[in-house]
């Protein structure tokens, strides 16, 4: 099967600082993949640059095998590219469920309708209550966003993107900074999405444990660059990852295991 | 049937429903409540302002636009009306064709700004519209051939809206239903439609992005919605807004021209209508702009009685004297500013920012 997306040496230059350095890499439908990596490997700004967010200095993106490189964010999203944010991103002014049914009007063909009552679009406010419900935010659904704890807002960060039912999931940290309690809702509903078979998840995540009990596959960059990429017991023995992630500058050639 | 007319956004606090009521009883009711030209003036110009004020919370409130080209597009619809009607005779038809050129020219403006400038940010959106206005009103005083230059154009309305016009050889309730009357209706009838219609954009999943987009435009971008699209379909809808109000203007007034259309005050004081009545809920309109012009046309006067009052005392009758009535709008203002940051409306809901 020909992958759902693709980056090939996707490069992208801050000033002098190259934070994502030629990575060639394809992901395929019904597979989880985990993007590891230290602190300012250039995970999110990979990500970025995949959901639109960053344009690449150099390098295509393809969906589907089509080069979707000059898409803005919009219409990568349209594609069906959802996208999670490490840093949580949301309408701190509105409503959760506001923030939800928004993500769900994206999709929806009123969208841009003028002149018919947002509050008359049953099945938004009822998909969206749906994807608040699968996050144990139903509770919430009228606060405003600005005003909920940091696990909430983590909550409700995935299930915006969740509402946009993309075909690409890219999760950022999902579980970051949040109670313990709380982490396993959202590792319920990746492990549900994964078993699904037939979404395309791509998870930047720092616990060890929760990549190796979701990930089919591990990829690793550092400094910008792909340096492993395989499966996830091999990649998490292999001596570069070792080495990745006790701050040392790995071995000039990247390792295919 | 409320429920549609105000697209289910209710004005959610017993005062303010209240002061929403007062008010449209006042302005619904003003030819027979007040008496003399002075008071039914006042109530044609708060009809105006609401119109237009109720366009810029669309853009500043709701979607995060600041913008002040705002008082151009004003007078685009004050100079269609009034130069159509100069030029080619009081007819309604005439009045129409003024109006649909002045909307073409506003709208086709309003999507060349948007579309050259709303990607930039959001401070150099506001200078370029500061220079187009700018440029716009030289422009209406340099060319005084055509129109009027500084002076403005005043010129005559079609005969059913002008003075000497009985519609009844009897006066109604004491009132004789003139031509003046009448306009007066066609304004207020047009204000209260154009108001609703505003309301119910903003209640559409379109305002709902248009929300969404000043909250974050970059996670409305992330959804799918393409931001620029968005915020210059609503640059156009406004401007086409303030065009319609200042084709009332130049109705009210017969009268059109840079200080009742394009002047920067005329902008400033839709800025403070703005947000002295609450950005971002259309009622703030209403309350802003009432409050407003009230204060403008009566602050004076109550101003000359407290000077003349405290005549002997130091200092004071000087402060209190009617001259100064911008100064002391200017120190409610900031006082309106500092306790209400959500504007009246804002406040009478029990909002806390
Ligand atoms: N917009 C930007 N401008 C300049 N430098 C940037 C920008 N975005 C990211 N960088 C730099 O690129 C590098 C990679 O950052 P990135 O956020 O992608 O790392 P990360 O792998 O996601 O790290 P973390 O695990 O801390 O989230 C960092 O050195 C960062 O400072
Ligand atoms: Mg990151």
């Amino acid at each position: 099967m020909p992958p759902v997306l693709e980056t090939r040496d996707l490069t992208i230059r801050f000033g002098g600082h190259v934070a994502v350095d030629s990575v060639s890499c394809a992901f395929h439908a019904g597979t989880l993949t985990a993007i590891v990596g230290p602190n300012g490997a250039g995970k999110t700004t990979y990500f970025n640059l995949m959901s639109g967010q960053l344009t690449a200095t150099s390098g295509t993106t393809m969906l589907d095998g089509e080069d979707i490189s000059t898409l803005g964010a919009a219409g990568r999203a349209q594609r069906g590219i959802g996208r999670a944010f490490q840093i949580t991103n949301l309408f701190p002014n509105l409503t959760v469920a506001e923030n939800v049914r928004l993500a769900v009007q994206a999709r929806g063909k009123a969208a841009a309708s003028l002149f018919s009552l947002w509050s008359r679009h049953r099945d938004w406010i009822d998909k969206a209550d749906h994807y608040l419900e699968q996050v144990n935010l139903a509770g919430v659904r009228d606060t405003v966003a600005a005003a909920l704890p940091h696990g909430d807002k983590r909550k409700l960060e995935v299930a915006i993107m969740m509402a946009l039912e993309p075909r690409v999931f890219m999760f950022d940290e999902p579980t970051a900074g949040m109670s313990v309690d709380e982490v396993p809702v959202i590792l319920d509903l990746i492990q549900k999405l994964k078993d699904e078979g037939t979404k395309t998840i791509l998870l930047v995540e720092h616990k060890m444990d929760v990549v190796r009990s979701l990930a089919d596959r591990i990829v690793v960059l550092h400094n910008g660059r792909l340096v492993a990429d395989g499966e996830p017991a091999a990649v998490i023995a292999s001596p570069v990852v070792q080495e990745a992630y006790l701050g040392q500058a790995p071995k000039a050639e990247a390792a295919h295991v | 049937m409320l429920n549609s007319l105000l697209s289910g956004d209710y004005p959610k606090s017993r005062v303010l429903s209240g002061v929403l009521v007062a008010i449209l009883v006042g302005l619904a009711f003003a030819p027979f409540l007040f008496s003399g030209a002075a008071a039914i003036n006042t109530a044609a110009k708060i009809c105006i302002f609401i119109v237009l004020v109720a366009s810029y919370d669309l853009l500043l409130g709701y979607t995060g636009i600041v913008s002040f080209a705002h008082t151009m597009f004003f007078g685009i619809g004050g100079y269609g009306v009034g130069l159509g009607l100069y030029a080619f005779g009081a007819s309604w038809g005439v009045l129409a064709i003024g109006i649909l050129i002045a909307l073409m020219v506003a709208v086709v403006l309003a999507f060349l700004i948007g579309l050259l400038s709303l990607r930039v940010r959001a401070i150099f959106y506001a200078m370029i519209t500061l220079a187009v206005a700018s440029a716009f009103l030289i422009l209406a005083t340099q060319f005084s051939e055509y129109t009027g230059g500084e002076d403005g154009r005043s010129f005559s309305v079609p005969p059913v809206l002008r003075p000497g016009f009985r519609l009844f050889e009897a006066p109604v309730f004491g009132v004789t239903i003139n031509g003046r009357i009448l306009a007066y209706y066609l304004v207020f009838i047009s204000a209260v439609v154009l108001f609703l219609l505003a309301l119910r954009v903003v209640n559409s999943p379109f305002g709902r992005v248009l929300q969404a987009i000043r909250e974050n435009d970059m996670r409305a971008e992330a959804l799918g919605y393409r931001v620029v699209y968005y915020r210059t379909v609503a640059n156009c809808l406004a401007a086409a807004m303030a065009v319609l109000a200042g084709a009332m203007s130049a109705i009210w007034l017969r009268y059109t021209g840079p200080d009742t259309t394009l002047s920067f005050a005329i902008m400033l004081d839709i800025l403070l209508m703005v947000v002295i009545g609450g950005m971002g809920t259309m009622y703030g309109a209403v309350v802003g702009a009432t409050l407003f012009i009230v204060a403008q046309n009566y602050l004076q006067k109550l101003m000359g009685t407290a000077s003349a009052a405290t005549e002997g005392i130091p200092l004071l009758p000087k402060l209190l004297h009617p001259d100064r009535w911008l100064l002391l709008l200017g120190v409610l203002f900031v006082l309106s500013v500092y306790f209400f940051p959500t504007g009246i409306v804002g406040r009478l809901r029990g909002e806390k920012r």
